[in-house]
């Protein structure tokens, strides 16, 4: 019987938190689409997502670019194949590698940020303080990093493609020994525009799951500075798990027809 | 002004306010006192319409707010200015653009007319110009509580809510603090909720003082009748016994 409770209560749970997140997403929504918007803290955010996140996004890119480039040798030299890793690295990474390996590495370090962040504010109640202040928290803080990482994600998973395309140029050219024009009429010629694209919707979808999550549970964190790393952990995991889940779906309905 | 009726209030199984009522008249000074977990601060956060009573009435003016929305209650909250325990001052922003806070964002006033209002402000808290530009990282446990009531006073509000005012403060700036909220409410001839537990604050704050125990008042009386009541239970909290009506959880018997 207490079997049966167990499975209960997971489930009870489950639909409990999928539904208050249902409910913060909705008041985030509006909360975008309504005014009055601060497009001063739009820009703090734009800076603090996009700008400060570069160097990681960059940097993860190039060695995955590099890596890819040396497996997809090694696998493809068993099948005297060895000439698709250019196309290989650029549909991989532009498709796949540049907005997921971009959107995790961004979910730690943002989603951690701004969970950290407004948990910090809720259980010091400046929160209520903003309330009080006859200001709504949802339009001061959570629509502002919406905003700001729904349009930060996609030029950082540009920047990923094209630091990633590069790395394994790089290796492809510097350790691999292939010659660097046909490498790059390779990559181009079989790279379309969709590609790239789909990429970038992806990436821009992720953005939204990262400042959600962090702010979904900075915002209902409780219990002092234990409450608030345990906030900060659930954001980074939970962006993390919807990212790839979220990946899944969108390429199942992009690439299906 | 303010009048609470029979304001009820539970998480989960347990009952935190059981009916709570008063009446609060234009210009007095009201200070709740009671015990750590005696429903102080929830009762204070229902006035705020932070949370929701589960029965009762908060009428503030004529108006009822219990279950009002936020835009439908601003009109109220720009009357009200709010001191919270540990100030709530924000951490990302200088001190004058915490006192100037909502000048700026819903009163839409320029960046350099709030700087000079926040200035005025803080001057009235006995701060000088040079912490203006100061985050709240970077100041004392007293300068952190002015800053607090400089913001909670700046929009010369008519209801003033005070949270815990002196926790945490030395005897002397607790003097301090105490002399600034009876000087600032009276320069705005404002009314003013206090909730505490400091007898100090009481005694140079309250016109009228309530006394919560589990949730109820037991005790309401003016200046006067506090120095002289009865009440076994307020006796207690005043002179600080572990010993009484009162049971302490942890006390040795």
């Amino acid at each position: 019987m207490s079997y049966i409770a167990t499975i209960g209560r997971f489930f009870i749970g489950f639909f409990a938190s999928t539904g208050r997140l249902s409910v913060f997403t909705f008041h985030g929504l509006v909360a975008v689409f309504a005014p009055p918007l601060y497009p001063r803290i739009v820009l703090q955010q734009i800076m603090r997502i996009g700008y400060y996140s570069l160097p990681v996004v960059a940097l993860t890119s190039f060695f995955t670019g590099g890596v890819l480039a040396l497996q997809i040798y090694y696998g493809g030299n068993q099948f005297n194949s060895e000439a698709i890793v250019a196309t290989i690295v650029a549909l991989g990474i532009t498709r796949e590698l540049g907005p997921v390996l971009g959107g995790l590495m961004v979910a730690g370090r943002v989603s951690a940020a701004i969970a950290a962040e407004i948990g910090t504010m809720r259980v010091t109640e400046q929160i209520d303080a903003l309330t009080t202040l006859s200001t709504d928290p949802f339009k001061y803080l959570v629509a502002p990093r919406l905003i700001a990482a729904t349009i930060c994600m996609p030029i950082l998973a540009f920047v990923a493609d094209v630091i990633g395309v590069f790395g394994g140029y790089t290796v492809g050219t510097q350790s691999l020994g292939f010659n660097s024009a046909i490498y790059v009429q390779r990559t181009v010629n079989f790279l379309d525009i969709t590609d790239i694209t789909s990429g970038l919707i992806k990436a821009s979808v992720f953005g939204f799951i990262i400042a959600l999550l962090g702010c979904y549970h900075g915002y209902n964190s409780s219990g002092g500075a234990q409450g608030v790393g345990r906030a900060t952990t659930n954001a980074v995991v939970s962006a993390s798990i919807l990212i790839l889940a979220a990946n899944y779906i969108m390429t199942s309905l992009l690439f299906a027809s | 002004m303010i009048t609470l009726k029979n304001i009820e209030k539970s998480f989960g199984a347990k009952q935190v306010l059981r009916g709570v009522s008063l009446d609060i008249e234009k210009g007095q000074s009201v200070v709740i006192i009671g015990g750590s977990g005696s429903g102080k601060s929830v009762l204070l956060k229902n006035i705020l319409g932070l949370m929701k009573p589960d029965r009762g009435e908060i009428i503030i003016d004529g108006i009822n707010t219990v279950g009002l929305s936020r835009s439908a209650r601003s009109k109220i909250d720009a009357r009200i200015g709010m001191l919270f325990q540990n100030g709530a001052l924000f951490d990302s922003l200088t001190v004058w653009q915490n006192v100037a806070f909502s000048d700026i964002q819903t009163r839409g006033i320029g960046q350099d007319e709030a700087r000079i209002i926040a200035s005025e402000a803080l001057r009235r808290v006995d701060l000088k110009d040079d912490v203006l530009d100061l985050y709240p990282a970077a100041l004392s446990g007293g300068t952190h509580k002015r800053v607090g009531l400089a913001r909670a006073i700046s929009a010369k509000p008519d209801i003033i809510f005070f949270d815990e005012p002196t926790t945490g403060l030395d005897p002397i700036m607790t003097d301090v603090i105490n002399q600034l909220i009876v000087d600032c409410v009276k320069d705005l001839g404002a009314t003013t909720l206090t909730i505490t537990h400091d007898m100090t604050s009481v005694r140079a704050i309250a016109d009228v003082t309530a006394f919560l125990y589990e949730g109820q008042f037991i005790w309401t009386g003016n200046r006067d009748a506090l120095e002289s009541n009865d009440n076994p239970y307020l006796r207690q909290f005043m002179e600080g016994l572990p010993e009484g009506p009162i049971r302490v959880e942890g006390a040795t018997a």
